[in-house]
């Protein structure tokens, strides 16, 4: 079975992001640019399924600029076998990258699609989703672990009380949530193995995907902050305090 | 026009979740329907059709929608659709879960976790972990959106909405509930408690974060936990208040040993009041807290605990 692994490059994790003083969105510029954590954490979980003999081929796909080509590579020295690259300038919705990515999945026809619950840049949470209603499929978001067999795939997700365990029938969608595992460090020798990895280039055109945004980013901006408010010196000054704002009732 | 809330409930309870909902709804379209799927859950139609400013009440009860699952909601939900300008459901783990389906399959872009309306179609909503807030003009046609609940104030009761029972949509088949381990506690529920008390790495052990239980249970307080803490093991997943966690907004957070890194403070910056002990005084915590205290926690938690008895603040000892 064929496992297919969307990544998306982001903003790295640990960098603070600025918002550009026009407001017309976050600084990029010379900023370090990572796979985004939640996807790193899917190409881990379908490269442990092909290390257990249960999946035979890692397809690793981003939707990006030419440099998402870098993402591509580290997910194939953590251990993918190919990518494929979709081409676009400027950001695609998370709708649009459903449709891209079917048209991808109708043409590889992957048993399983791994991916990240959200990207940690848009918070949009809804790509696994989308791209699982349009396929027609099955879906398992926020896994927290994962059994195939067979048919079937088993997920227990993270949800608002605790875990709920759901099985679903395959072809099925699976998005990841933090505790998953613990996604690999890449060594040396299959960083440089990668290199040689087939990565396919396609443009939205030939997937026959419009990706033009829908919505219009009017602006972006800095959260209201709150300000910091006053050091107490002992616990009994902690309690006055929280007694006059009137909270411990 | 007309807006549809989809509601949060267990079959038995409708969460508050939903009349949080019912307010964000009614700025984008009204009046506002209620969808309840569930199964047994009359009880829920009921509290739903008792919400302020909601005119009718779509009950859909039938054994598989017990659980919810995204693939049998998206196709009841789609059966509904049709009339309605404005879709929402709260952004908790089950909206989150369906709600995208049933935008994909009507090819309307969804309009995630959203924080304020300015207008009927322009929204903000909060990115790159609360770093920054984007707002968003929606384009003609339906509103498909999840709601961040704690930036919206409870509908109120006294509504009087008729309930009307529709038929359940064709199960796909493609998903069946095998079963769920919910942390079980006689605290309030996180999201809706009126105090939090929340431990992070400082903690150190499974073991210790249990010394929190104790004054929660004085103050009648929901526990709550870091990303890191819940990583390191110390206290289950669904504690977690952050970005990709819960957000909490209650009348006060007591934030135990967490530095404050910004995707929890994205989860409970919203708070009414923020206490913070923590032994760094340069935590970022105390950047946003309205009282900090920098002390060791094994030290101030028992002082903290003897001086709300002292002072009868709280139930028990």
């Amino acid at each position: 079975m064929k496992v297919l692994v969307p990544v998306k490059r982001v903003i790295d994790f640990n960098l603070k992001v600025r918002v550009k003083a026009d407001q017309s969105g976050v600084e990029l510029a010379n900023v370090k640019m990572s796979m985004n954590p939640f996807d790193e954490i899917a190409v881990e979980e379908a490269i442990r399924l092909k290390e257990k003999g249960k999946v035979t081929e890692v397809v690793i796909v981003s939707i990006g600029p030419s440099q998402a080509q870098d993402t591509i590579r580290t997910a194939l020295a953590m251990g993918g076998d190919r990518g494929i690259l979709v081409k676009t300038d400027g950001p695609v919705e998370p709708l649009a990258v459903a449709k891209l990515l079917k048209a991808i999945c109708d043409a590889e026809k992957p048993g399983l699609v791994l991916t990240g619950k959200q990207a940690i840049d848009s918070d949009a949470n809804q790509t696994g989703q989308m791209l699982a209603a349009l396929l027609g499929w099955g879906q398992g978001t926020f896994a927290h672990s994962l059994e195939l067999s067979g048919s079937d795939v088993k997920v227990a997700r993270e949800i608002d009380g605790g875990l709920q365990t759901v099985s679903l029938r395959l072809p099925a969608v699976v998005t990841t949530d933090l505790r998953l595992n613990q996604p690999r460090y890449a060594s040396l020798p299959n960083i440089m193995k990668a290199k040689k990895k087939p990565i396919a280039e396609k443009s939205p055109a030939e997937l026959g995907v419009d990706v033009t945004p829908r919505f219009k980013v009017l602006k972006v901006s800095e959260p209201a902050r709150r300000a910091a408010g006053v050091k107490v010196k002992t616990v009994a000054e902690l309690v006055d305090k929280l007694a006059e704002a009137g909270v411990l009732s | 026009m007309t807006a549809l809330v989809i509601a949060e409930h267990d079959n038995k309870t409708l969460s508050d979740a939903t009349a949080k909902t019912v307010t964000a709804a009614a700025k984008v379209s009204s009046p506002v329907h209620i969808l309840v799927a569930g199964s047994d859950c009359a009880a829920v139609a009921q509290a739903a059709a008792g919400i302020a400013g909601v005119e009718k009440v779509l009950l859909a009860d039938d054994a598989r929608y017990a659980r919810m699952l995204a693939e049998t909601m998206e196709t009841l939900i789609l059966s509904v659709a049709e009339p309605y300008e404005a879709i929402l459901a709260p952004a908790t783990t089950t909206g989150k879960n369906y709600l995208p389906r049933v935008a994909a399959k009507l090819d309307t872009p969804q309009i995630s976790e959203i924080i304020a309306v300015l207008a009927p179609d322009t929204f903000e909503r909060p990115i790159f972990a609360g770093n920054a807030v984007e707002t968003l003009q929606a384009p003609a046609g339906k509103k498909i959106i999840t709601v961040r609940t704690t930036t919206f104030a409870a509908a109120g009761s006294g509504g009087s909405a008729t309930i009307e029972k529709i038929a359940a949509a064709p199960d796909p088949g493609l998903s069946s509930f095998v079963e769920e381990n919910l942390s079980m506690s006689a605290r309030p529920e996180l999201t809706s408690a009126k105090i939090v008390i929340s431990g992070g790495r400082g903690l150190g052990s499974a073991e210790n974060f249990k010394l929190l239980d104790t004054i929660a249970d004085r103050l009648g307080a929901a526990v709550g936990a870091s990303r890191a803490a819940v990583d390191a093991g110390y206290v289950p997943n669904d504690f977690q208040v952050g970005q990709t966690g819960k957000a909490v907004a209650p009348e006060l957070y007591l934030a135990i040993g967490i530095s404050g890194a910004i995707q929890h403070l994205a989860g409970m910056k919203d708070s009414r009041v923020i206490a913070a002990i923590n032994k760094d005084s340069e935590a970022p915590i105390f950047q946003l807290a309205d009282f900090g205290l920098v002390e060791d926690l094994f030290k101030a938690i028992p002082e903290l605990n003897d001086e709300l008895a002292k002072r009868g603040i709280g139930q028990k000892a």
